[in-house]
Order: C-alpha cells, then sequence, then structure tokens
C-alpha cells in the first residue's frame, strides 16, 4: 500500500527519463520515417515511370488490334488482353470453389484435429511457392503429355497459384465469425450444413469475396506459371484452349525483352494495364469489406 | 392474450409457484466434464412445467453447464461429454440414440450476447421454421408475426421485416432471438444470463416478456443478479463448485435457506 502511494506522489514522469532513453526513441522515430520515405519514393517513381511510358502507348488501337510483327508498326494488345481475361477467368472459376470449401474445411469441420493441422502447413507452403515451380508443375502434368502449351494449362497454373490464398481467407474470416452464432444455429436444431451455408458464410462473405478478388488480383499479373504453360500466340484469340493463348505478362516479358520500340512501347501500355487492374480490383476489395466494418 | 396489451400493463407481479405442476425435466445423477476437469458432481434436480426455474451461484459453479447439457449444445464440442440422465418426459436426452436436431427444437436457448442471424428480421424469425416444415407463405408469415407478438417485438419491427436483423438495438436483438426460439414452438427454453449484456430497461422488457412466456413454456434462467432471480423465478438452484447446494421454491431460498453456503451467497458475504 505505502508503496503505491509513494509511486503515485513521484514527481511528473517526463522530468525523470533518463536522455539516453529520450534519443534512443527520437533516432527510432527518424529510422521509421526514412525506411518509409525510401519506400514511398521507389515506389512512387516505379508507379510514375509506368505512368508516363505506359500512356504513351495508349490507343484506341491497343484494344482493337491483336499484337503487331517483329519490327512492324501499330498493332495492339487486344489479344494478350483477351487471354488474359480467359486465363484468370479460368483460375478464379476452378480456384474459388475449392478455396472456399477447403477454407470452410479448416475452420468449421477440421478445426484442431490432425488432419487439418497438416492441410493447413501444406496451404501456407503452397502459398509462398515460387511460382515458376507451379509453372512446371503444370508443365510436366499437362502441357508434355498434351504435346502442347495450353490455355487449359494456364488455367490451371493461375488456380494453383489462387487457391491457398483463398483457403487462406476463407479461414480466417471465417474464424472471426463467433462461436456463438454456430451455437445459436445448433441450437434452433439446424444441422451443421445448414449453419455452416446460410449462417456463418453469409456473416463472413463480405470477407470471403475480399480474399477472392485479392486472389484475382494476384494470378493477374503471374507471369512465370504462364511462360511454361498458356506461353503465348501471336494471332487472334481463337477461342481454342487446346493452344497456347496470348496474355498480358508473357506479352510484356517478351516485348519489354525485344529490341524493337514499337514493342516496348506496347508493353509499357500493358503494364500500365495490369496494374491498373489490379488497383481497381484491390479498391473493389476494400469497398466490398467496408459495409461489414461498420456494423 | 394480446402481448402489446399485455405490456402496457407494465407490472410484475410474481406468479405463485404451483408446487402442483408435473415435473417436467428430472436431472439424475448428472456429471460433466471438460476434458479431465470434473465441471458437474452428480446433480440431481427436478424442473416444473411451465414455471421458472434460475440458476444461480458464483461464476464456474456450472450452471451455465447444467444449462447446456439440457440440449447437449456442449457436444459441438468433443472434448465436452456428460454422464447421468437428463429425462425430458421420460425420456433420457443423454441417450446417444436421441435425434439433437429433434431435441433441439424441443428444447429453445437464448444466450448470453444477442446472436441475430446475418439475414433479414423476417428470416431470422422463419430459420428455424423452415429448418423442418414446409409452410406455405402466407402461415409462415403468420407464425413470423405471432412470435413477434409474443416477444413484444412486433410493433417495433412490423414495418421493416426485410431489414437486417443486426440492425436493430442489442434489447431488441435479445428479444428477436427469443421470437425466433419461440417460433419453433419448443417445451423448454434455456436463458443463459440473458440479460446480462443489456441496459435496465431492456432487462425490465425481458423480464416482463419472461412472465408471459411461463404460460406457454417450461423456462431454466441462468443469473448472476439474485435480485433478477427473486423477481421472475418460482424456483430457484443454487450452486457452487459444480455441486447443486440447495433447491426449493424462490421464497424459501431467498427468506429462509437450510444451508449455511446459500444463506452466505444470497446475502454477498462470498461469490
Amino acid at each position: 500500500m505505502d508503496a503505491v502511494n509513494t509511486l503515485a506522489m513521484s514527481p511528473s514522469r517526463g522530468s525523470r527519463v533518463r536522455p539516453g532513453r529520450r534519443i534512443a526513441d527520437r533516432m527510432l522515430r527518424v529510422s521509421c520515417l526514412v525506411a518509409t520515405v525510401v519506400g514511398a519514393v521507389v515506389l512512387g517513381s516505379i508507379l510514375l515511370m509506368l505512368i508516363v511510358e505506359g500512356i504513351r502507348g495508349f490507343s484506341p488501337a491497343l484494344f482493337t488490334q491483336p499484337t503487331p510483327g517483329p519490327g512492324s508498326e501499330g498493332g495492339g494488345i487486344a489479344n494478350a488482353i483477351l487471354g488474359s481475361l480467359v486465363l484468370t477467368t479460368i483460375g478464379i472459376v476452378v480456384a474459388a470453389p475449392i478455396g472456399v470449401m477447403a477454407g470452410t474445411f479448416l475452420a468449421e469441420y477440421g478445426r484442431t484435429s490432425k488432419l487439418a493441422d497438416v492441410i493447413r502447413f501444406l496451404n501456407d507452403i503452397l502459398l509462398s511457392a515460387p511460382s515458376i515451380l507451379i509453372g512446371l508443375f503444370v508443365y510436366t502434368l499437362m502441357v508434355r503429355p498434351m504435346g502442347s502449351y495450353s490455355g487449359w494449362a494456364g488455367g490451371v497454373a493461375l488456380a494453383i497459384i489462387a487457391v491457398p490464398v483463398i483457403v487462406r481467407t476463407t479461414e480466417d474470416m471465417l474464424r472471426l465469425v463467433p462461436g456463438t452464432l454456430r451455437e445459436a444455429g445448433a441450437a434452433l436444431g439446424a444441422p451443421p450444413s445448414k449453419v455452416i451455408t446460410s449462417v456463418t458464410w453469409k456473416a463472413a462473405s463480405a470477407g470471403i469475396v475480399t480474399g477472392i478478388i485479392l486472389a484475382l488480383a494476384r494470378i493477374a499479373g503471374e507471369t512465370a506459371p504462364l511462360l511454361f504453360t498458356a506461353l503465348n500466340n501471336n494471332s487472334w484469340f481463337s477461342a481454342n484452349l487446346m493452344g497456347g493463348v496470348a496474355n498480358l505478362p508473357v506479352m510484356i516479358y517478351q516485348f519489354a525483352l525485344s529490341p524493337y520500340p514499337n514493342w516496348q512501347g506496347l508493353a509499357w501500355a500493358g503494364a500500365l494495364l495490369i496494374t491498373g487492374t489490379i488497383l481497381a480490383l484491390s479498391i473493389v476489395a476494400r469497398l466490398v469489406i467496408k459495409p461489414q466494418r461498420s456494423r | 392474450m394480446n402481448a402489446a396489451s399485455a405490456m402496457s400493463t407494465g407490472d410484475l407481479t410474481r406468479g405463485a409457484p404451483a408446487p402442483g405442476r408435473a415435473v417436467r425435466i428430472a436431472v439424475k445423477d448428472l456429471n460433466f466434464y471438460y476434458g479431465s476437469f470434473h465441471g458437474l458432481k452428480n446433480v440431481n434436480l427436478n424442473f416444473h412445467d411451465r414455471q421458472v426455474t434460475a440458476l444461480i451461484g458464483p461464476s464456474g459453479c456450472g450452471k451455465s453447464t447444467l444449462l447446456r447439457c439440457f440440449n447437449r449444445i456442449y457436444s459441438l464440442y468433443p472434448e465436452q461429454r456428460a454422464e447421468g440422465q437428463i429425462l425430458l418426459d421420460g425420456q433420457n436426452v443423454l441417450d446417444s440414440h436421441v435425434d439433437l436436431n429433434e431435441l433441439r427444437s424441443r428444447i429453445g436457448m437464448v444466450f448470453q450476447k444477442p446472436t441475430p442471424f446475418p439475414m433479414s428480421i423476417y428470416d431470422n424469425v422463419a430459420f428455424g421454421l423452415r429448418l423442418y416444415e414446409k409452410l406455405p407463405k402466407a402461415e409462415l408469415d403468420v407464425r413470423v408475426e405471432e412470435s413477434l407478438r409474443k416477444s413484444a417485438l412486433w410493433d417495433e419491427v412490423k414495418d421493416k421485416l426485410k431489414q437486417a436483423g443486426t440492425g436493430l438495438s442489442g434489447g431488441q436483438q435479445q428479444r428477436l432471438c427469443i421470437a425466433r426460439t419461440v417460433a419453433q414452438k419448443p417445451e423448454v427454453i434455456l436463458f443463459d444470463e440473458p440479460t446480462s449484456a443489456l441496459d435496465p430497461i431492456s432487462t425490465g422488457r425481458i423480464e416482463e416478456l419472461m412472465e408471459q412466456l411461463r404460460d406457454e413454456f417450461t423456462i431454466v434462467i441462468v443469473t448472476h443478479n439474485m435480485q433478477q432471480a427473486a423477481r421472475i423465478s418460482q424456483y430457484t438452484a443454487f450452486m457452487y463448485l459444480g455441486e447443486l447446494v440447495e433447491f426449493g421454491q424462490t421464497d424459501k431460498i431467498f427468506m429462509n435457506p437450510t444451508e449455511r453456503r446459500t444463506q452466505d451467497y444470497i446475502t454477498g458475504r462470498f461469490g
């Protein structure tokens, strides 16, 4: 009791802080600030460069004409845009159900079981696996047996990258749903399947959708897995997913390395387009999650 | 009786216990385990038909645990188990052959924190009804209205049935949860500290509501609030450290308890 009183009556804390402590405080603050500025400047200059160079290449032809031949002028990247749309659509359509179901298993059925622990661990590894490995995996699994690069293989490779992202976010979001909500569902006599589909999924829907959108943003810019699978195709997309399919990331990769200024310009425009799309997806993801937070 | 008019009378006349009422639930030699922790020890207790029985006792005494045995909600957690018998109309609900979902439609439960589902007010109430009955829309409407009236919420929500249940105030949410439970026409309703998250006015309304619900349902309520137990219950059970210390008519428990520990607890000497 006495000790508490002496503490309470001691002079104000400010004058009692050692000078060394104050210097350390300032140093930490300054180094945090410097690190932030360095990061922001690097990011800012990349974006600035991208916008300046990318806008130069923007024209209506970009969206209406296919990629031009080597050394020729004009042309666009319409086939690559369309191809990218198709590949990411395949990827997300395949990945979303698998990811949501697996995440649901981990959060609702498996919970603390051994099996769930193993799956969670493997999923985390897959989450950080180099994407080129996934490309090689699908190459061996699909491209070699089928004898050619194909849109299907590209879609599958992107799906494999998206699945762990969706599994993780789905599980995390479902775990945020209070257990009492599940108990309340069960207490009304609802079987677990009913509680999951009409209570917990609904409660976590904004988060789950956000996870899917973020996975979409992630695969939209993936290059490595497509190099070994969808590769490229300089002609118009022919609805034939059995052959190579043009796509933005691989187009950028090839055109940026080429000696032709026209191709390089198209690569810049494509890069700006992808970045803008990913930015838009991220904004949409934020908007989706917002109403849930304000509740 | 019309719920709205009953509300307006506003007095909390506690019904006298009716000792003649039949036993609805009989608990026999009930033991409960959380893993290796022995949470309930040889509990024997009877609950009377259409009476309010309050379970009181300090935190951790096992009163919520006992409540969670009646509808076996504990079975959501694999490490929890109960032994003994809980006879509902002569049938042992702890028997492994009992259909849990059917049991839970007969024994409803209202939780400490309001648990509205993320759907409209209407769908919240209809949730339980849609589980096992295929009712035509018109009949569903009637049942939803009837349940909301019984839980004294109808007048406040009748114009916004399509709005989210989560948008209601805490007290309204709790009454919505009661409506959802009542809609299933259970025989017994379990209340697990239903007003501890609510302000005094909302608490008063829920207590009035329980007084009315007693006409139809057998009610078991866990409460930390001894005045509440005294106000609304006809029977009270005092529990301590996983054991049932004393059970009897509420007047007797509060005025003239037999056990020293009960006396100490209700006079605030511990707990």
